[in-house]
């Protein structure tokens, strides 16, 4: 039984490196109702700039405030050449903007820095410790605290303050928000820039652990489950969905694996967010289409 | 009318993506304090003409390709919407266009923020909406879009005024609902122009109603302008009527 238990903590734990990831997708999604394809090339180009500094003996706190800026620069130009030539066209357009814009950040990520992967030491002890008689990583643990402060810091910003009010205005309905004087390019650049931010911490934790080299850009495929089973405008859904994706995936592995042959944590996810979609298509937490009858 | 209206506009002309032209020639005035009626039937250019006013037009790929748009003597033909609502002029769009996801107290706030408000005044402005539509204060946790018509027409209405507008522009507030709260509504403007100086500009296919609450019409077939006068004049004139039936 302490097996069992052990196998799910560790998998909850792991799941919240896929939240992570999936917060990005949610900002973006809730404030332009736009499925952000770069947000896995904002991750590794985040990643790698800061990956970068911190070689070229700059500190730690400076390569963070440098990349924070530089993450800030890119959402003012795609806001500024991308998003703004495209107000009020289909989702499906700015979609297909997103997605040309991920080869683009991808190709300077590398043309910048190079393709070559690079180590990031984080300066946290990764060695298990025990609570309770389950061993427990102690970088998972840090990684699930950085991940709930930004859930409430988020849930706090889009429900109380009058900039999140105003950026869900405009994933509803953008032509209402702009006739009511909301100034969609400033909000924009708001939220693309803590999508940014989200990026880079995303792309330091996941960095820290897989190292930080190309594929990175693909860990955003894990959130896709993850995004599918919280819905994709809820930001405590990106966490439940990462807790349920990390922990039925370690357990799938661990106790049906045998029967498959193994290796079964690597699809299982999607089996699950398939069955979700069949039972519940806006995902736990996602907000419904309203249809007036 | 009198000597400096609150907006003129002088032979303006719309094309939509650089080839379709959607309104020509119109010239209108909306003097302060008044409730002026642009009518008109399905596609005789009623919503264009307003969007070119708010800016808005410019969101959906149209442009003023020629004309002057003057709001409190200034050009205003490439101000963004923002800038105008600042500035007191705020568009309600037709078929109302809440923010379906929001609260109905959200949807008015988002209306209230353009001025930067303190709290306390943000929350006095709300007050006052909730004093034009009691209605809108029993509903004020639900979802914009799962209220009625008739609340949703009042909840698009009540955020343009959060914005403590000098002139709104009304597109087709009778739209899908029932005579009765056609009626409130237009009572509330009524009430606003009287006594609290804001001005309308109301786009309506119900000429009826419209009429019998305003000072001055347009009367808008095929993009231009075929007849304008006071209320009365309207009513008795037979050119309504031809542009509705056709001739």
């Amino acid at each position: 039984m302490s097996f069992f238990f052990e196998v799910l903590v560790g998998g909850l734990l792991a799941g919240v490196m896929y939240s992570l990831v999936a917060i990005g997708f949610v900002l973006i999604y809730k404030a332009s109702g736009v499925f952000n394809f770069a947000q896995g090339s904002m991750v590794l180009f985040s990643a790698l700039t800061f990956v970068s500094l911190l070689e070229r003996s700059y500190p730690f706190w400076l390569a963070f405030v440098l990349t924070l800026l530089i993450m800030l620069v890119l959402a003012w130009v795609i806001e500024r050449w991308v998003l703004r030539k495209l107000v009020n066209r289909s989702p499906i357009t700015l979609f297909m903007a997103t997605l040309g814009l991920s080869y683009i950040i991808e190709g300077l990520a590398q043309s910048l820095w190079g393709a070559q992967v690079h180590g990031l030491d984080l300066g946290i002890n990764d060695e298990p410790f025990e609570v309770l008689g389950l061993l427990l990583s102690q970088f998972d643990l840090f990684a699930s605290a950085v991940a709930g402060s930004l859930v409430i810091i988020l849930s706090l910003f889009f429900n109380k303050t009058r900039t999140g009010i105003a950026l869900r205005a405009v994933a509803d309905d953008p032509l209402a928000a702009l006739a009511v004087g909301i100034n969609l390019q400033r909000l924009w650049l708001i939220v693309w820039g803590v999508a940014g931010f989200v990026g880079l911490v995303a792309g330091l934790l996941w960095g820290a652990r897989l190292g930080v080299q190309f594929s990175l850009s693909l860990v955003v495929l894990k959130a896709l489950p993850v995004l599918i089973i919280g819905g994709f405008t809820s930001i405590t859904g990106c966490i439940v969905g990462g807790l349920i994706i990390g922990a039925s995936e370690k357990l799938a592995e661990i106790f049906i694996g045998p029967y498959l042959g193994g290796g079964i944590e690597n699809w299982f996810p999607y089996v699950l967010a398939m069955l979700f979609l069949l039972v519940r298509p806006a995902g736990l937490f996602g907000e419904r289409q309203i249809e007036r009858v | 009318m009198s000597a400096t209206p609150l907006l003129s506009i002088k032979n303006i002309e719309v094309i939509y993506e650089q080839v379709i032209l959607a309104v020509k020639n119109i010239s209108l005035e909306v003097a302060a304090n008044s409730v002026v009626s642009l009518l008109g039937a399905n596609g005789s250019g009623k919503s264009t003409t307003l969007k070119a006013i708010s800016g808005l037009v410019h969101a959906q790929r149209g442009e003023i390709a020629d004309g002057q748009i003057e709001y409190l003597g200034e050009v205003v033909n490439h101000s963004a919407p923002h800038r105008l609502v600042k500035q007191g002029l705020v568009q309600v769009l037709e078929g109302r266009h809440c923010f379906q996801h929001l609260s109905v107290e959200e949807n008015l706030l988002t209306g209230g923020y353009i001025h930067r408000p303190s709290k306390a005044k943000l929350n006095a402005q709300l007050d006052n909406i909730y004093g034009y539509f009691p209605r809108l204060k029993k509903i004020r946790k639900s979802l914009a879009g799962y209220t009625s018509g008739g609340e949703q027409q009042m909840v698009a209405i009540g955020r343009a005024l959060m914005s403590d507008p000098k002139l709104v522009l009304l597109d087709e507030p009778s739209m899908g609902l029932a005579p009765q709260i056609v009626e409130e509504i237009f009572e509330i403007i009524k009430n606003l122009r009287d006594n609290h100086g804001v001005s309308f500009l109301v786009a309506e296919q119900n000429a009826a109603v419209a009429l019998r609450y305003t000072d001055y019409a347009y009367v808008l077939e095929n993009g231009t302008i075929s007849d304008e006068g006071t209320a009365q004049k309207i009513n008795q004139s037979g050119e309504l009527l031809a542009s509705y039936l056709g001739r």
